[in-house]
């Protein structure tokens, strides 16, 4: 780990504690099988919105490219 | 035939033959970025079914679980975009108290918001190389970047929470 985050780092895992390894509480098979039996979620329309709204937003202002990358 | 190839056939004795193989993994991989055991299990399950979905573009000469891990991870993300500062960070998981609680407590809830402030993608790559310790290897595989993208993305997340830290009054 690069030296410079030491500090921050040690901050950040007293503020925030490691996990450590660990299984699920119950056997998630069962809800597998069950989710193979569903259709898909569906996805939200303001998903979509967002999405074309930056779609529409990199074709005609290429400029907002670099910021939405850098938001990503 | 292997286990992997009837699991590309469609075969759900194979695939469940994986799912226990790989499971504890791939659960605690998505704990460790959403830090929510429920909703690990639920985004566990959903990783799966769309590993089983996506199982004709998997090729059996390559390692499952990776390749587990980054469906997880990407629905761990879609997770966390829509979870955005709703959930207390240490609701399954909350902190040693220090020699000063009151104080300290103060201190450790501006640093948990400021990391609740993250963008959801620099939220992951700093819990995962930061808090959780793991190479950047494992990290660039399983968000599908190179080690350079996600050394790169630690700086930024460092620097902006290092910001924010400051207007909180917060000494970084």
């Amino acid at each position: 780990m690069n030296e410079r985050f030491e500090g921050i780092r040690d901050r950040l895992r007293r503020a925030v504690l490691p996990i450590g390894d660990e299984a699920p509480r119950r056997d998630l098979w069962p809800d597998v099988v069950g989710r193979l039996a569903r259709p898909s979620l569906h996805t939200p329309w303001i998903d979509w919105a967002v999405a074309a709204a930056a779609m529409i937003a990199c074709v005609t202002v290429p400029g907002v490219v670099p910021t939405l990358l850098y938001l990503l | 035939m292997d286990v992997l190839e009837q699991f590309v056939q469609g075969d759900v004795s194979a695939f469940e033959a994986l799912f226990r193989q790989h499971v504890e993994a791939v659960y605690g991989w998505v704990l460790r970025i959403v830090r929510e055991r429920s909703a690990a299990e639920d985004i566990t399950i959903e990783a799966f079914w769309r590993i089983y979905k996506a199982r004709a573009r998997y090729d059996p000469r390559r390692a499952f679980e990776p390749w587990a891990r980054r469906v997880a991870t990407n629905v761990a993300l879609t997770y966390l975009h829509s979870r955005r500062k709703e959930i207390p960070l240490d609701a399954d998981y909350p902190a040693a108290e220090g020699p000063d609680p009151v104080e300290e407590r103060d201190t450790r809830a501006r640093i948990q918001k400021a990391f609740m402030e993250l963008p959801p993608l620099l939220q992951t790559v700093a819990t995962l190389a930061l808090i959780e310790d793991r190479p950047y290897r494992e990290i660039a595989t399983a968000l599908g970047v190179s080690e350079n993208a996600v050394k790169l993305r630690v700086f930024r997340a460092v620097r902006l929470l290092r910001e924010d830290l400051k207007r909180k009054g917060v000494t970084p």
